[in-house]
């Protein structure tokens, strides 16, 4: 798939991404942001834009599992990486743990950073050094919320950690 | 953002020549800095050598008890690294009071030591910037300067270095390595960055053609009295006003036998003196002691108004970092409540 102008005589480079599971072969300006790969012509538009600056976290996505902020990222330069959006989470019919929790515990208001915080508390709890509620605040301190809602964000977080640490203790028990 | 021609190295020689045949050419590792800057249009490199894939990630130790960073480790992946959390825990405290988690996870270790300062009038292109584009002027002295230097600042420049780990690099006296078009050379720490003078547009000491490969870090005894303490305008995801580093070693008796003092958010470059440092050995580790270090070490401060308050901020900053090294209760990252 060609995602450049093809009218355009600017240099492109050939990336390949696989995309919440799905293999892309792209030929890119170098200049294009994974952000804006993903809300204009992959059309992923959970993921949101809000500085664009790396300042507010909305864009937060998965590299490789690791949380990054989108925004600040060349898509030519994660050739081969795997990424996974907030589409790539869940869907309505079959949540994530975490978009369950985030809806449970009513851990957002208007919603725009909403995405960012769920990959980013899922990146979290992939580290797994989070083991309480100050560790929690300080490790999603890169999410801001106009809202305010950090209170019910670090709810939902707490609540999935536990069940995460329930899980691991079993499994070590048998 | 201008447009920009782009290639990946494969190896350090072909970045090096890359880099040192294209004045406009810059390295891109993780991004966080430079595209932020190439965004503004603060920096406008005409083509991009993205050094991702050389093999520069890892943490290697090193016979003498030390250890070698590579250049592309991840502010993250050093922070939690068990050999570094161990022998430098200072080093991991620092990196983790800096940025955010998505933001350490992505930032290496070599794009750390190379970011720029988060001056304001640096950051607009639209005011004069003796850094950004020399001989235009400083439109921070006179203006607003709440952030900027209180030691070592020009007539040209009052800008700050912005990172947290350089300060506890600067404190452990690591080694830089680089490799450039005539070969590799080490650079200490303390003689990596400079102060501005009348070349603010120059960061650091390393010749056109350059690149940082690693850190060096020796063995060392401060595992155990060491604090990196961190002052800003809320308590996490925000540039230092005034931080400290702050490591010790002390005898039996109390005396002080080895310190470190290195001071973040205060200078353009991580402020050490080592010559004061000296003058405290065999000194009781006291709260007096403390508190003549910090004003021998601030004794050529200069507010330019509006951060005339980082002065006494950093004496009683230096004093209370003192204190938690030699108590061996260092700042806790996130529980930020000051003991």
């Amino acid at each position: 798939m060609d995602l450049s102008s093809q009218t355009s005589s600017l240099p492109t480079c050939s990336v390949s991404l696989s995309i919440n599971g799905q293999k892309h072969d792209l030929e890119l300006h170098p200049w294009v942001s994974l952000l804006d790969l993903l809300r204009g012509p992959l059309e992923l538009t959970g993921t949101k834009k809000g500085c664009d600056h790396g300042q507010c976290g909305a864009c937060t996505v998965l590299v490789d599992g690791q949380r990054v902020n989108s925004c600040l990222k060349l898509a030519v330069s994660l050739d081969g990486s795997e990424i996974t959006t907030i589409e790539g989470l869940g869907s309505p019919e079959n949540m994530h743990p975490m978009q369950k929790a985030f809806l449970e515990h009513d851990a957002y208001q208007c919603g725009y950073c909403t995405p960012g915080q769920i990959c980013s508390a899922v990146g979290l709890v992939g580290e797994g050094h989070a083991h309480n509620r100050a560790e929690i605040r300080e490790l999603m301190s890169g999410n801001l919320c106009r809202c305010g809602a950090y209170t019910n964000i670090a709810d939902a977080i707490e609540e999935v950690m536990g069940a995460e640490a329930a899980k691991s203790n079993k499994e070590a028990a048998e | 953002m201008r447009q920009f021609s782009y290639s990946r190295a494969e190896t350090v020689s072909d970045a090096v020549a890359a880099l040192a045949s294209n004045p406009e050419a810059q390295l891109l590792a993780g991004g966080t800095n430079l595209v932020d800057l190439m965004k503004y249009n603060v920096t406008r490199p005409g083509a991009i050598v993205d050094i991702n894939r050389l093999p520069l990630k890892e943490i290697e130790d090193l016979p003498n008890g030390g250890l070698r960073i590579g250049a592309l480790a991840s502010n993250s992946a050093v922070a939690y690294d068990p050999r570094v959390q161990e022998r430098y825990p200072l080093l991991s405290s620092a990196v983790l009071a800096g940025a955010s988690a998505q933001l350490r996870n992505a930032a290496t270790t070599g794009g750390n030591i190379l970011q720029r300062t988060r001056c304001y009038y640096f950051y607009d292109p639209s005011t004069p910037c003796n850094k950004r584009e020399p001989g235009s002027g400083c439109g921070a002295i006179g203006g607003v300067n709440r952030i900027q230097a209180i030691l070592g600042a020009s007539d040209k420049c009052i800008a700050v270095h912005p990172s947290d780990m350089c300060v506890a690099l600067a404190a452990l006296d690591a080694v830089v390595e680089v490799e450039g078009p005539d070969g590799k050379r080490d650079i200490p720490f303390t003689e990596f960055h400079r102060l501005p003078g009348d070349r603010p547009e120059s960061d650091n000491t390393m010749a056109r053609g350059e690149m940082v490969t690693a850190i060096r870090l020796e063995g060392n005894h401060f595992a155990s009295h060491y604090t990196y303490l961190k002052l800003r305008d809320r308590l996490s995801y925000a540039f230092a006003l005034v931080s400290v580093a702050a490591a010790m070693e002390v005898s039996s008796d109390g005396a002080i036998v080895d310190l470190r003092v290195a001071l973040g958010g205060v200078a353009h470059k991580p402020w050490r003196d080592k010559l004061a440092e000296a003058e405290f050995a065999g000194q009781p580790a006291n709260e007096e002691t403390f508190r003549q270090v910090a004003r021998r070490l601030l004794a050529g401060a200069k507010g330019q108004g509006e951060n005339d308050f980082k002065i006494p901020l950093a004496e009683r900053s230096i004093i209370r970092a003192l204190k938690q090294a030699a108590s061996g209760r260092p700042q806790d990252q996130s529980v930020k409540a000051i003991q």
